[in-house]
Order: C-alpha cells, then sequence, then structure tokens
C-alpha cells in the first residue's frame, strides 16, 4: 500500500510539472506580454519599464524556474489586472466550482446508477436497450449548446430555475444538470455491466440459496461489488467537471474558477491562466488518488491479507 | 408421511437445445443421506440447482413432481422459495473459491441467513455463527468471523460455507462436492459432522460426489446419473454388491481393487464422454459406450425393478 502511494506521487509530481511547463508555453506563445499589460497607448518608453518590473526582460528559462520555485512554496504570483495575490484570487472562486462540481457529481449519480441498475436486471429489454440510447445521446451532446436549451426552456419558458448568476442553491441546478450529463453515460454504463456481472456471480447465487430478499441481493450483494469501479470512475469524473467548468460557468455566469480563467485569457493575465490550471491539474491528480483510495477501502482485497 | 424431498421426472434445458436434465427421479427421505454419482457433465449440479430453483437464466425446468415435505414447489412464488431456502432447505456449491461475497465478513455472511429466517439479536446470531464454525473443524472461529474471504484457504471457504449452510438447521442439506477441497483427515471431520447432525436432527442429505469411498462410508441410498438421467437407483450396499446398469457396473470397476473402495479415484475411467443431448433424443443415451448395445437400444427403454428399493434403465432384464 505504502509503495503504491508513494508510486502514485511520483506519477503526481510528473503531471504537476507536465502541466506546469504546458501553461507556461502556451501563455507565452500568445504574443509580448509586456504590450499587452502595458496597454494601447502606451509608449515603447512604458513598455521597458513594464518588462523590467514584472521581470520579463529576463531569459524564459529564468522566468520559468522562478515561478516554478515561487509555486512550490504556495506562491502563485500576483495578478497583472486585479493587482491582488493569484492565491487570493483562486480561493475566492473555489467554493463556487466545487460546489457546482459535486452538485454536478451528485446529480450524474442519482441518474446514473438507478438507470444502470434497471438497465442490468431488466438486461436484452427493450428499456435496458432505451437506457443505452438516452446513455449514448447524452455523450454526443456538447455541453455549451445543452446549457442553451436548458435555459431556454427550464430558465425562459416555464421560469422554474433562475439562468445566471449564483445567489441562491437554485442558480446550481441547471449549470449541474449540465455537467451531470458528461458523466450520466459513462456512469450509466460501468453500474449497468458492474451489476451484470455481479448478478451472474456465484456470490449472488449463494445470496440467493440463503433465501435473501431481493432488495438485499441486488443492493447489498450486487451493487457493494459493482459500485466499486464506479465510485472510481466518479472521483475521476469530478475532476473532469471541474475542468469542464470553464465552459459551463461561463453560460451561466457563475462566477466560479473557471469564469476567472476566462476572463484571464482575454486579459492576458497570465500569472492568473497558468495558476488556475495548475490548481487545476493538482486537484485533477489528488482525485485519482482518492478514486483508488476509495477503491481500498470498497475491496477489502486491495487492503491487503 | 411424504418423503422430505421428492424429484419425479425433472426436466432441464438451457435455451431449448442443450438437454441437460432429462426425467430425473431422486427421493430424500427425513434422516436419509442420498448419494448422487455419475461423470462430470452428466447433470448432478443442474439437477441440484433445479431443486433450489437457482438455475442460470435461460434455464428452463419442469418436473412431473417436485415438492418438499409434501409442498409443491414448482408452483410456489419467489418469496415463498426465498423463505425456504437457506432455511428448511440449504445447499452448499461445488465452486468453494467464488461462493462468498468478496465484500463482506465472514462473521456478517453467516449471521445475516440467520437474522433473515430468525428472529434474534446480532450477538445471538455471532454465537451461533462461532460455535458452527468450531464445529466444522474451524479453529479460531472469532477470527475468522472478522475476515474476508480473500484471506481464507480453498477448504476454509468450503468449511464456512458449510457451517453458513446449517445456520438455520435446515431439514434438507443438499451438498454438490462438499468435500473435494478438502483433505482427507478434514474430509472425514466433515463426514462425521455430517453424520452427526443427521442422527441428532434427521436432517436429510442429497449428497453429489465423484467419491466412491465416500458413498460407501455415509450413503443410505445412491442414484447413479448418466446424460442427464437417473439410470440406477438402489440402497447403497445393494448397489455395490449387485449393480445392474452396465454403467454402474463400469463404474464399480474402475476401481481398482473388488469390494474394496479406495479414495480419491475420480469416476469417469470408462473409455469414451458422456454425449451432449438435445431435445428429442429417443433409446438409452450410454449406447455409443456400451459392451451390451443392440439395435433395440435405440429405442424407448424400460425402468426395470431389480427388487422393491432397487430399479434401474436398460433394456437388459433384471
Ligand atoms: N448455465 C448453463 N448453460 C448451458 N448449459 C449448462 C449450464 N449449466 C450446465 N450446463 C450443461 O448441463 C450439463 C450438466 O452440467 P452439470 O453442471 O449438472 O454437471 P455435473 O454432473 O455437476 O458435472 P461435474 O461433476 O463436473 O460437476 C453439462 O453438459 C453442462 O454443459
Ligand atoms: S439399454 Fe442397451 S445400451 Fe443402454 S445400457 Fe442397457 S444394454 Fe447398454
Ligand atoms: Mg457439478
Amino acid at each position: 500500500m505504502l509503495q503504491f502511494l508513494v508510486r502514485r506521487l511520483i506519477v503526481a509530481i510528473l503531471v504537476a510539472a507536465t502541466v506546469m511547463t504546458l501553461a507556461f508555453i502556451l501563455t507565452r506563445l500568445s504574443g509580448d506580454l509586456a504590450i499587452s499589460i502595458a496597454g494601447p497607448n502606451a509608449t515603447q518608453a512604458d513598455v521597458e519599464a513594464v518588462r523590467k518590473a514584472y521581470g520579463l526582460d529576463r531569459p524564459l528559462t529564468v522566468q520559468f524556474f522562478d515561478w516554478v520555485g515561487r509555486a512550490a512554496t504556495g506562491d502563485l504570483g500576483e495578478s497583472y489586472f486585479f493587482k491582488t495575490k493569484v492565491s487570493k484570487l483562486i480561493g475566492e472562486r473555489m467554493p463556487i466550482t466545487i460546489t457546482l462540481g459535486l452538485t454536478g457529481l451528485v446529480i450524474a449519480l442519482l441518474v446514473s446508477l438507478p438507470l444502470g441498475i434497471l438497465a442490468a436486471v431488466r438486461e436484452n429489454t427493450a428499456l435496458d436497450r432505451v437506457v443505452q440510447m438516452v446513455a449514448l445521446l447524452g455523450q454526443a451532446m456538447p455541453s455549451f449548446w445543452l446549457g442553451l436549451i436548458l435555459m431556454i426552456t427550464l430558465g425562459l419558458q416555464l421560469g422554474w430555475l433562475p439562468i445566471s448568476g449564483t445567489g441562491s442553491w437554485q442558480h446550481y441546478v441547471m449549470p449541474g444538470i449540465v455537467l451531470a450529463f458528461s458523466a450520466i453515460p459513462a456512469l450509466t454504463r460501468l453500474t449497468r455491466a458492474g451489476m451484470i456481472q455481479a448478478m451472474g456471480s456465484d456470490y449472488i447465487r449463494t445470496a440467493r440459496a440463503k433465501g435473501l430478499s431481493r432488495a438485499s441481493i441486488l443492493l447489498k450483494h450486487a451493487l457493494r461489488n459493482a459500485a466499486i469501479p464506479v465510485v472510481a470512475i466518479a472521483a475521476v469524473q469530478l475532476g473532469f467537471m471541474l475542468g469542464g467548468s470553464i465552459v459551463i460557468e461561463q453560460v451561466f455566469a457563475l462566477h466560479g474558477v473557471g469564469f476567472l480563467a476566462w476572463e484571464s485569457i482575454g486579459k492576458n493575465d497570465f500569472p492568473v491562466v497558468q495558476a488556475v490550471v495548475l490548481v487545476l491539474a493538482v486537484i485533477y491528480v489528488a482525485l485519482t488518488m482518492v478514486a483508488d483510495l476509495m477503491n481500498a477501502v470498497l475491496d477489502p482485497r486491495l487492503r491487503g491479507p | 408421511m411424504s418423503a422430505l424431498l421428492e424429484v419425479d421426472h425433472l426436466e432441464v434445458n438451457f435455451g431449448g437445445r442443450v438437454s441437460a436434465v432429462r426425467g430425473a427421479s431422486v427421493t430424500v427421505e427425513r434422516g436419509e443421506t442420498h448419494c448422487l454419482v455419475g461423470e462430470s457433465g452428466c447433470g448432478k449440479s443442474v439437477t441440484a440447482l433445479a431443486v433450489m430453483n437457482l438455475l442460470a437464466r435461460g434455464a428452463r425446468r419442469s418436473a412431473k413432481r417436485l415438492a418438499f415435505e409434501g409442498q409443491d414447489l414448482t408452483g410456489l412464488s419467489d418469496s415463498g422459495m426465498a423463505h425456504l431456502r437457506g432455511n428448511a432447505m440449504a445447499m452448499i456449491f461445488q465452486e468453494p473459491m467464488t461462493c462468498l461475497n468478496p465484500a463482506y465478513t465472514v462473521g456478517s455472511q453467516m449471521t445475516e441467513v440467520l437474522r433473515r429466517h430468525r428472529k434474534t439479536t446480532q450477538r445471538a446470531a455471532t454465537d451461533r455463527a462461532a460455535d458452527l464454525l468450531a464445529r466444522v473443524g474451524i479453529t479460531a472461529p472469532g477470527l475468522r468471523l472478522g475476515q474476508f474471504p480473500h484471506q481464507l484457504s480453498g477448504g476454509l471457504r468450503q468449511r464456512v460455507m458449510i457451517a453458513m449452510a446449517l445456520m438455520c438447521d435446515p431439514k434438507l442439506l443438499i451438498a454438490d462436492e462438499p468435500t473435494t477441497a478438502l483433505d482427507v483427515t478434514v474430509q472425514a471431520q466433515i463426514l462425521r459432522l455430517l453424520a452427526g447432525l443427521q442422527r441428532d436432527l434427521g436432517l436429510g442429505m442429497l449428497l453429489i460426489t465423484h467419491d466412491l469411498g465416500i458413498v460407501a462410508r455415509v450413503g443410505h441410498r445412491v442414484s447413479v446419473m448418466y446424460a442427464g438421467e437417473v439410470v440406477e437407483s438402489a440402497p447403497t450396499a445393494e448397489l455395490f454388491a449387485n449393480p445392474k446398469h452396465p454403467y454402474t457396473k463400469g463404474l464399480l470397476r474402475c476401481v481398482p481393487v473388488p469390494g474394496k473402495i479406495r479414495r480419491d479415484e475420480p469416476l469417469g475411467s470408462i473409455p469414451g464422454t458422456v454425449p451432449r443431448i438435445g431435445p428429442g433424443f429417443e433409446g438409452c443415451a450410454f449406447r455409443e459406450r456400451c459392451d451390451f448395445a443392440d439395435a433395440t437400444c435405440a429405442h424407448t427403454i424400460p425402468r426395470h425393478a431389480a427388487s422393491a428399493a432397487h430399479d434401474f434403465l436398460c433394456r437388459l432384464p433384471a
């Protein structure tokens, strides 16, 4: 187990390093930072002053390692635009993004688990095929398009839910549904496959031979085993959803980390963009580790003898 | 009083193509051990699963009569059957490695069956589980109760299965090769335990085995299966002394020293293999391998009685 964790940690560090390098290179590719910071009316002298003030006159490698060194100690630098610490900016907006991600995950699980179980119990019936088709459709639907459709129907025509902002929990429902849609197909399929496999297993035959109730057989004995991979994938899907929130927060005007990233890209606010990418990557890696831990918690066989 | 278990003309087929059981009849009396023997694939496990209504999806079961303590099982609802299973009739499976749920401890799996069928506390159920584990020869039962199946060897898992089947004091125990995963001393211990339970509780047992040594030691009655049919059935001593069906004779000939049954001797040393039979098959299924086969063997075969309790399925006269 310890060896496993160490290996995981090394992978995590490698991923973080790769992401940092990519984020750094991509932000530099988009033109001369000093010019965009100084603004359209700046003179050549202003630009030079900015270049010096922000340390952009140094060689790229020096800038890179300076950034990496600071990031490693938790200092993500200062925003060019907001003139405040990037860590503070991200910290303020993170709760919104996390709330959104968790809402999406909960909705996804509330839909996928019953659908998957139902499809498995009715394997190869019309119902099973309908469920699989719905899952397929969900996968094919672009999230911004689904977001707009929901806004028009639930928001504007029916008036059930607010279409933008973060004032109340209702504000998270629509974007949550949109985020959930991206995870539902995979989670439903996995639940269905896991349940079918479990229901055909010898230990379920034993459970039936013990005269247990149908509910106990399905939910206690079969789902418990079928859920192991589902929980792991759900954690990974949460990572995807947090990344996907860059688009969704934009569509629904939720001022979370995704929104911040979007704004900052438009303003060439590179410390923020770099930091958001890094933070999301670290969260993603952390979630995959959580998935492994959940696996070990749920599957006694992984806990060792 | 009716017999404990009556199976008359049981038929099981899979997807309408494979006839796994073709009119098999078996009766188990209270307190009797009825052994079911035969080569691999002849339908022993399918017969047992059909009685418990635990056949895989796609299997079709029918019978002239299938009754437990006089109660018809074919018309019984799922919940009615669930009420009997694990309770008055219990089963031990052939596959000890995979029969326990990997996600739950031995203790939780053993106690849940008792708590399903009896009103007891968790404490009392745990005590009973520990007691039964000790009786099937497991040392440190307290420790085992807290362990997960993957922490146990195959032999231990099989003994846990046996103990679990006994949790509710069943009247009928269907045991599908319950001792194959165990070494000889444990095997003897388990057989003694089952024999003891039988005496004390009047437990009836349908014991499926490959081991003629076990049959000779514990079987009151033996039924020999071949290709989904019971081809001969008799009290144990009579079957060993006076086998009638050529297949039974073949099985007994496979045992090296006449009169003395050697343990661990697998069946099926008769040349050839069990044919796979589809619906509409007629005549004796053994005729390809039988030394006495002739043209009449391709037609419907009569069942002869060699004595009041001994019958066989062959064209040859008694
Ligand atoms: N789920 C199933 N689907 C299709 N055929 C099956 C199924 N289960 C069993 N059979 C077939 O039924 C026949 C009887 O199998 P069964 O398991 O009862 O044999 P057995 O006598 O118990 O053999 P063994 O001694 O190896 O346990 C075999 O031909 C087998 O292939
Ligand atoms: S019926 Fe014919 S083939 Fe079958 S066992 Fe008897 S003699 Fe042999
Ligand atoms: Mg078998």
